[in-house]
C-alpha cells in the first residue's frame, strides 16, 4: 500500500456567482521516501489540491474524492482525527514564512506546543527536541535563538524555523507549498539542499508545489503539471523535461529563459489563464493551444496513459507524434 | 559600443538614509543605512543594462535615484551631458518626459479610480499640455494595441485585468512620450512563465522599434541574459561586477557572481542533478553595520586578509568585465 494514495480529488468553493470548481481529478501515489512535484501557474489549483488534504479548505470550500494516508480517507475525518495526523505524521511547509509564523510566539513557544500536544513531551524535553531540530536545519546558535521572535529572523532563517517545526515529530509525509518562492536564490539554494539532506537523513516523502521547473528538476522524481485544476501531464521528472507530450508542458519549458541555453526569443503562450468561474467546456488549455481543433474545444479529454509512453499520464486529444514539431522547436531555444 | 552615443553616466552615486534603531533611546543619534554606496555606470543609445541583485542589494534605490524619486546623497547623474543632481525640480519634469519607469507590481502601480485611458493618457496631459483631448485619445490608442491590448478595453479600470494585462498597461503608459530610456523595475517578477515571456518579447520587440535604452532591473539572472547587453551585479549596495553579458554568464570574475549563477536551478533534470552549487554560509550582512574592505569578504569562499583592508573599486580585467574583486 502507498503512504499516501490520492483518487479524484476534487475542490469546489461555494462564491456568490455560483460553484467554482477550482481542482478536478487529481489522483497520484506516494511511497516513501519519494518526491512528487507540482507544478503550475496561479490559480491552477496546486495549492488548493493540498490544502483540501490537509482540512484546511476557506469556509466555502468542500473537497470530493478520497487522500488516503496509510489507508484512511483523510478528506472525510473529524478535526479531531485530523488533528492527530496532520503536523505530526504528515505537516506542511508554507509559502510566506512571516505570515505562517505566529508573531506573539517565541520560536520556542511554536515548537514545543506541537511536541507537547503530538508526543506528550514535557516543556523540557520538547525545548531540547526543538534546538536539535533547530540545529538540524543549520540555524546558527540554535540555544540563544530559539527564544526570539520570528520577526528578529531573516526570511531565509524564518524559512529554516518553519522547516524545523514541519519536521518535529518526523513526518513520514511533508508537504512543501512553495517553500523558496519568497526567498533569493542564493538562499532558495540553502534550503533546496537542506531539504534533500533531510529527506536523506529521515527518508521523508516530499510533496513540493512550485512554479519554478528548475527547482522540480532538482528535487523531484515524479512530476505533475497542472493547469486550470486539472491534471495536463504526470510522469518520471526525465520524461516530462525530455520528453514532453502536452502542449501545454512543451509551451512552459520553452516559456523559461535558461541560461543553459541562449536563445534570442522565448516562445511564449499565447492568450490568458483561464477564469475559474467560467471554464472552457472542454479542454482547460484549449483556448491557447496552437495543436487546438473542434474535439479540444467540445470535449474534455481524459486523463490516460501517453500511446508513446505508458508510464506517463497526458490530457491530450492529440496523439503525441502530431505535436512532434514544436517539440524539436522547444530543444533548440 | 564606441560608436554608439552615450545617455546616461552615473558617477559614484550614494544614497544613504538616516534610521533609527528598534531598542535606540529617543536620543541615540541615528545611523546611516548607506543603500547604494558607490555605483557608477554608463549607458548607451539602444542598449540594455541589467542590473542584478538579491534583496536589499540596493538595485530599485538605485533606479529610484536616476529619476529622483528617492534623492541620491552624493555623486552625479549626467544625462545628455546634463548633471541632473544640480537641477531644478523643473529639469526633472524634463529629463522625465525621455526618462521613464515600469514598475513591479502591475496592479499596485495603476490608479484603480482611472479608466485604462486616463491612465495610459495622463504623462501625455502632463507633459504635452498642447494635445487636444483628440489627439491624445488618438495617441492612446495607437499605443493600447502596440502593447496587445483591445481598444475595446479602453473605458475599463484596472481591477478587470489580468496581471500580465496590467504590466501592458504599464509599459504603454511608459512609451506614450516616446522616451528614450525606460527604467524597468522588476517588471516581470510578479507574472506566471507563460505571461512573463509574452512580456519580454514585448518589451525586445518595442527597443528593437523605438530604439529605447533599458535599465532592467530584476533578481532572476536568467531572465536578465535573456534581455540585457551588459549587466551590473550588485551586492550590499556596491558593485561587484560590471560584464557584457557573454563574458558575464561564461567567465564570471567575481566570486559573489559565480555563486549567484551555480544558485540559480535549471530546468533540465541531468544538467540540475550533476552540477556543482557553491552555495553562500550565513545571511546578507545589515547595510548599516557594512563590513570593511569588500562587502562580500564575509561570505566568500576566497577571501583573504588583504580583502578586509581597504574598499576594492571596480577595476577593468578585459575589454568586457570591470570587476571589484582584488583576487580576480
Amino acid at each position: 500500500m502507498s503512504l499516501l494514495q490520492v483518487n479524484n480529488l476534487g475542490v469546489q468553493f461555494q462564491t456568490p456567482d455560483g460553484l467554482v470548481s477550482a481542482v478536478n481529478g487529481v489522483s497520484f501515489e506516494l511511497q516513501a521516501g519519494q518526491t512528487l512535484g507540482i507544478v503550475g501557474e496561479s490559480g491552477s489549483g496546486k495549492s488548493q489540491s493540498v490544502l483540501a488534504m490537509m482540512g484546511l479548505l476557506a469556509k466555502n470550500g468542500k473537497a470530493t474524492g478520497e487522500a488516503l494516508y496509510n489507508g484512511q480517507n483523510l478528506l472525510t475525518m473529524s478535526p479531531k482525527q485530523l488533528n492527530g495526523i496532520r503536523g505530526d505524521r504528515v505537516s506542511m511547509i508554507f509559502q510566506d514564512p512571516m505570515t505562517s509564523l505566529n508573531p506573539y510566539l517565541t520560536v520556542e513557544r511554536q515548537m514545543t506546543e506541537v511536541l507537547e500536544l503530538h508526543k506528550g513531551m514535557t516543556r523540557r524535553e520538547a525545548k531540547k527536541r526543538a534546538i536539535s531540530l533547530l540545529e538540524a536545519v543549520r540555524i546558527p546558535e540554535a540555544a540563544r535563538r530559539i527564544d526570539m521572535y520570528p520577526h528578529e529572523f531573516s526570511g531565509g532563517m524564518r524559512q529554516r524555523v518553519m522547516i524545523a517545526m514541519a519536521l518535529l515529530c518526523e513526518p513520514e509525509v511533508l508537504i512543501a507549498d512553495e517553500p523558496t518562492t519568497a526567498l533569493d536564490v542564493t538562499v532558495q539554494a540553502q534550503i533546496l539542499s537542506l531539504l534533500k539532506d533531510l529527506q536523506r537523513d529521515f527518508g521523508t516523502a516530499i510533496v513540493m508545489i512550485t512554479h519554478d521547473l528548475g527547482v522540480v528538476a532538482g528535487l523531484c522524481e515524479k512530476v505533475m503539471v497542472m493547469y486550470g485544476g486539472r491534471v495536463m501531464e504526470y510522469g518520471s521528472a526525465n520524461d516530462i523535461f525530455y520528453q514532453p507530450s502536452h502542449p501545454y508542458t512543451i509551451g512552459l519549458l520553452g516559456a523559461l529563459p535558461r541560461l543553459d541555453h541562449d536563445g534570442s526569443e522565448l516562445v511564449s503562450i499565447p492568450g490568458n489563464p483561464p477564469n475559474m468561474a467560467n471554464m472552457p467546456k472542454g479542454c482547460p488549455f484549449s483556448e491557447r493551444c496552437t495543436h487546438v481543433s473542434e474535439l479540444c474545444v467540445g470535449t474534455l479529454p481524459p486523463l490516460a496513459a501517453s500511446a508513446a509512453n505508458p508510464a506517463v499520464l497526458r490530457a491530450c486529444h492529440k496523439a503525441p507524434a502530431e505535436l512532434k514539431p514544436s517539440v524539436e522547436v522547444v530543444a533548440h531555444v | 559600443m564606441s560608436d554608439k552615443k552615450l545617455i546616461l553616466s552615473v558617477r559614484d552615486v550614494k544614497v544613504h538614509f538616516k534610521v533609527k534603531g528598534g531598542n535606540d533611546w529617543p536620543w541615540t543619534p541615528k545611523k546611516t543605512l548607506k543603500a547604494v554606496d558607490g555605483v557608477s555606470f554608463d549607458l548607451y543609445e539602444g542598449e540594455t543594462l541589467g542590473v542584478v541583485g538579491e534583496s536589499g542589494c540596493g538595485k530599485s534605490t538605485l533606479a529610484r535615484s536616476i529619476l529622483n524619486l528617492i534623492p541620491a546623497t552624493a555623486g552625479e547623474i549626467v544625462w545628455m551631458g546634463r548633471d541632473l543632481r544640480q537641477g531644478t525640480e523643473k529639469d526633472w519634469l524634463a529629463v522625465r518626459r525621455d526618462i521613464q519607469m515600469i514598475f513591479q507590481d502591475p496592479l499596485a502601480s495603476l490608479n484603480p479610480r482611472m479608466t485604462i485611458a486616463q491612465i495610459i493618457g495622463e504623462p501625455l496631459r502632463v507633459h504635452r499640455p498642447e494635445l487636444s483631448s483628440d489627439e491624445v485619445m488618438k495617441r492612446v490608442r495607437a499605443m493600447m494595441v502596440k502593447v496587445g491590448l483591445r481598444e475595446q478595453m479602453i473605458n475599463r479600470y484596472p481591477h478587470e485585468f489580468s496581471g500580465g494585462q496590467c504590466q501592458r498597461i504599464g509599459i504603454a503608459r511608459a512609451l506614450i512620450l516616446e522616451p528614450k530610456l525606460i527604467i524597468c523595475d522588476e517588471p516581470v517578477s510578479a507574472l506566471d512563465v507563460s505571461i512573463q515571456a509574452q512580456i519580454i518579447n514585448l518589451l525586445k520587440e518595442l527597443q528593437r522599434e523605438m530604439g529605447l535604452a533599458l535599465i532592467f532591473i530584476a533578481h532572476d539572472l536568467a531572465v536578465v541574459k535573456h534581455i540585457s547587453d551588459r549587466i551590473l551585479v550588485m551586492y550590499l549596495g556596491r558593485e561587484m561586477e560590471l560584464a557584457e553579458k557573454h563574458a558575464l554568464y561564461d567567465l564570471p570574475s567575481h566570486p559573489y557572481t559565480r555563486a549567484l549563477l551555480s544558485a540559480i536551478p535549471i530546468p533540465d533534470p541531468k544538467l540540475e542533478r550533476s552540477k556543482q552549487i557553491q552555495i553562500l554560509q550565513g545571511d546578507l550582512p545589515s547595510p548599516i553595520n557594512p563590513p570593511s574592505g569588500c562587502v562580500f569578504r564575509t561570505r566568500c569562499p576566497l577571501a583573504e586578509a588583504q580583502c578586509a583592508g581597504e574598499r576594492p573599486a571596480l577595476r577593468r580585467l578585459s575589454a568586457d568585465t570591470q570587476s571589484s574583486c582584488l583576487l580576480a
